[in-house]
């Protein structure tokens, strides 16, 4: 069977991104999972280690310069594609990586395809899926030839791969020379985060301007917790500093198809049912009955979000019990 | 200084936007073509920073179909001093690679000391078109800056991801992307619309910038497939008599999501 790279980022703290697992299992419907470690010395053997785990056949390790932005992971992909000359390289679409692959796409001219949703093969080779236009539409595409590059919408594939003996393969790498940025500083973010990513979250609880201040917006946590969902927002309330902007869904931020999405607050523009409007189940609470987005909510409650939601949280808490 | 910023005309996100079912491409007469909102954020960057050097140049540049001139002149209304528009009908429906190797013969053409481009499109997507650029034309990419810092020769910004706060620098000459946490573009004036009918407009085609449109030896991303999804139907609908909250509690127990 052909080889599928699969480029998994190792964070600065040296744990794999959460999305690792489901690259790895989309990159098994086409080919043999082979991941690329590129990370500096201190932790690439428990990298390395951690793909094995999580299904990859064999690991492709490389140093990298952890100083220099994009580059440095070009020139390891770059000799990985060299190597073994897969039918696909995927990674996923979070900024880091595809700037990475959509560097090496123009280095080494090959095509690539975006924000996909699902990769397969067929009798002429890899198909990539797309949910184009806030998911109106769903669209198929194909190289002509050769060896194709993807990025895959985190959370859309979920990982079930078994664990692999650890087969590590280090590459040797000629760094290309080619300018890169440095990286001055990194800051983590301190929030000790126990709520599930937004990206391939199961529920989303989100906040809009009717939320009202960023005081206020602890009630959409408050309801997120009790269901065990990611919290969201729209524009207005990211602009108005409620939330960090990473919570933001729609067209210009994070695409979510979790099986329940609760808008809070949410008027329902064209521009935010394009990051939501494919879940399973949509519920809105709007004090507005013209507000658009009950036009595709399975529930909607014409009220007043801080009567209602507390009510809810009761009331989901007694079930519990 | 020279700055270049890539612009893109894309359907308005108000409107209803449709994919052709039959090339797979957008569907330009399905809604009103507008100036891409995060552009116009790229513009205002560097005309704030032209605003503060006086002679920094702003050059805009954009492939785009023939009929897209109105939308490159508000760039130009704005306050950009040029425009280098691509225009060539062999370069509809082009993949990723072909649109970077382009966009990037045309910097070079223009002759860029930075180039400021949107982080993401809001009708591809992609946002991979400023890292590609980058690549072809040899400069460092600072991609997705949530603050930008120019100076003569250099450029710093940050970079907000899940994980944190990235704060990243570069020499110049070097590419650029930005996202909406900068400043919006600034309102167009008549008299800004009237000066921009003087400006320098070219128009290009792919082989003017030396680019091959049709190279066998150099592979396509082509679509095959396009459907539509059915539009998604609004359910119940009630209004609050004081025990919504419940109710809403027992339909989620009911849908098995609570
Ligand atoms: C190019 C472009 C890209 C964009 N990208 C995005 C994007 O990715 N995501 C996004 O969300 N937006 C995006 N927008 C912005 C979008 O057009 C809207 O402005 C935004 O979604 C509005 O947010 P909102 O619904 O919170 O605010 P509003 O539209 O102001 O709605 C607030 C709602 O809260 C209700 N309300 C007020 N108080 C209460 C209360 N106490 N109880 C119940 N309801 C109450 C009001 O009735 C109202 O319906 C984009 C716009 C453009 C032009
Ligand atoms: N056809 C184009 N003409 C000019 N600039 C473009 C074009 N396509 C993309 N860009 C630039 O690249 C940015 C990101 O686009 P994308 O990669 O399509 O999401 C846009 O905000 C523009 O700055």
């Amino acid at each position: 069977m052909s080889a599928v790279i699969v480029l998994l980022e190792v964070l600065p703290g040296g744990a794999l991104s959460a999305t690792s697992s489901g690259l790895l299992t989309a990159a098994a419907r086409v080919g043999e999972p082979v991941a690329l470690v590129a990370a500096p010395a201190a932790t690439r053997a428990a990298a390395a280690a951690a793909a094995a785990e999580l299904g990859a056949v064999r690991v492709l390790t490389a140093d990298v310069d952890v100083d220099r932005l994009t580059v440095p992971v070009v020139d390891a992909l770059a000799a990985a594609v060299d190597r073994e000359r897969p039918d696909l390289v995927l990674a996923s679409h979070a900024v880091e990586t595809r700037d990475a692959l959509a560097r090496l796409a123009a280095r080494l001219r090959l095509p690539l395809a975006t924000d996909v949703v699902g990769v397969a093969r067929d009798e002429l080779g890899v198909v990539a899926q797309h949910s184009a236009l806030g998911g109106a539409f769903t669209v198929e595409g194909a190289p002509t030839f050769g060896t194709l590059l993807a990025t895959l919408r985190p959370g859309v594939v979920e990982g079930d791969l078994s664990a692999q003996p650890l087969v590590e393969q280090p590459i040797e790498v000629v760094a290309s020379g080619v300018p890169s940025a440095r990286i001055e500083s990194f800051s983590e973010t301190t929030a000790p985060s126990s709520r599930p990513e937004l990206r391939g979250a199961k529920a989303v609880v989100s906040g809009g301007r009717g939320v009202g201040s960023r005081e206020d917006f602890a009630l959409v946590e408050q309801l997120a917790d009790v269901l065990g969902a990611a919290v969201g927002a729209s524009r207005a309330a990211v602009d108005a500093g409620y939330v960090p902007a990473s919570a933001q869904v729609g067209q210009t931020g994070v695409s979510v198809s979790p099986r329940l999405y609760i808008a809070l607050g949410i008027s329902g523009a064209i521009q935010h049912r394009a990051g939501m409007q494919t879940a399973g189940t949509i519920v809105a609470v709007d004090k507005n009955p013209e507000a658009p987005i009950f036009e595709i909510a399975d529930f909607g409650i014409v009220g007043d979000l801080f009567t209602v939601v507390p009510q809810l949280i009761s009331a989901l808490e007694a079930h519990k019990k | 200084m020279k700055i270049a910023v890539l612009i893109k005309e894309v359907p308005d996100t108000w409107g209803e936007r449709r994919l052709d079912l039959e090339t797979g491409l957008t569907d330009r007469a399905a809604s009103a073509p507008v100036l891409d909102e995060i552009d116009e954020r790229a513009v205002e960057a560097a005309l704030s920073y032209a605003d503060a050097h006086p002679g920094t140049e702003v050059a805009v540049v954009a492939m785009a179909p023939a009929s897209a001139t109105a939308t490159i002149r508000k760039a130009l209304a704005m306050g950009a001093t040029s425009a280098l528009h691509v225009v060539d009908e062999s370069l509809r429906g082009a993949d990723l690679l072909l649109t970077a190797e382009v966009l990037a013969a045309a910097v070079r053409r223009v002759g860029a000391d930075l180039v400021i481009a949107g982080n993401l499109s809001t009708d591809g997507g992609a946002g991979v078109i400023p890292a590609m650029v980058a690549e072809s034309l040899g400069m460092p990419q600072l991609t997705g800056l949530s603050s930008l810092e120019l100076t003569d020769d250099a450029v710093a910004g940050d970079r907000v991801s899940d994980a944190g706060t990235l704060r990243v620098s570069a020499p110049l000459p070097a590419v650029v992307s930005v996202t909406e946490a900068l400043p919006e573009g600034r309102f167009t004036t008549f008299k800004g619309i009237m000066a921009a009918k003087k400006k320098p407009y070219e128009t290009m085609d792919a082989a003017a910038l030396g680019v091959v449109v049709e190279d066998p030896a150099v592979p396509r991303y082509i679509m095959l497939a396009v459907a539509e999804r059915p539009p998604r139907q609004a359910g119940t609908r009630i209004v609050d008599e004081g025990d919504a909250g419940e109710k809403l509690a027992a339909f989620l127990v009911a849908e098995g999501v609570a």
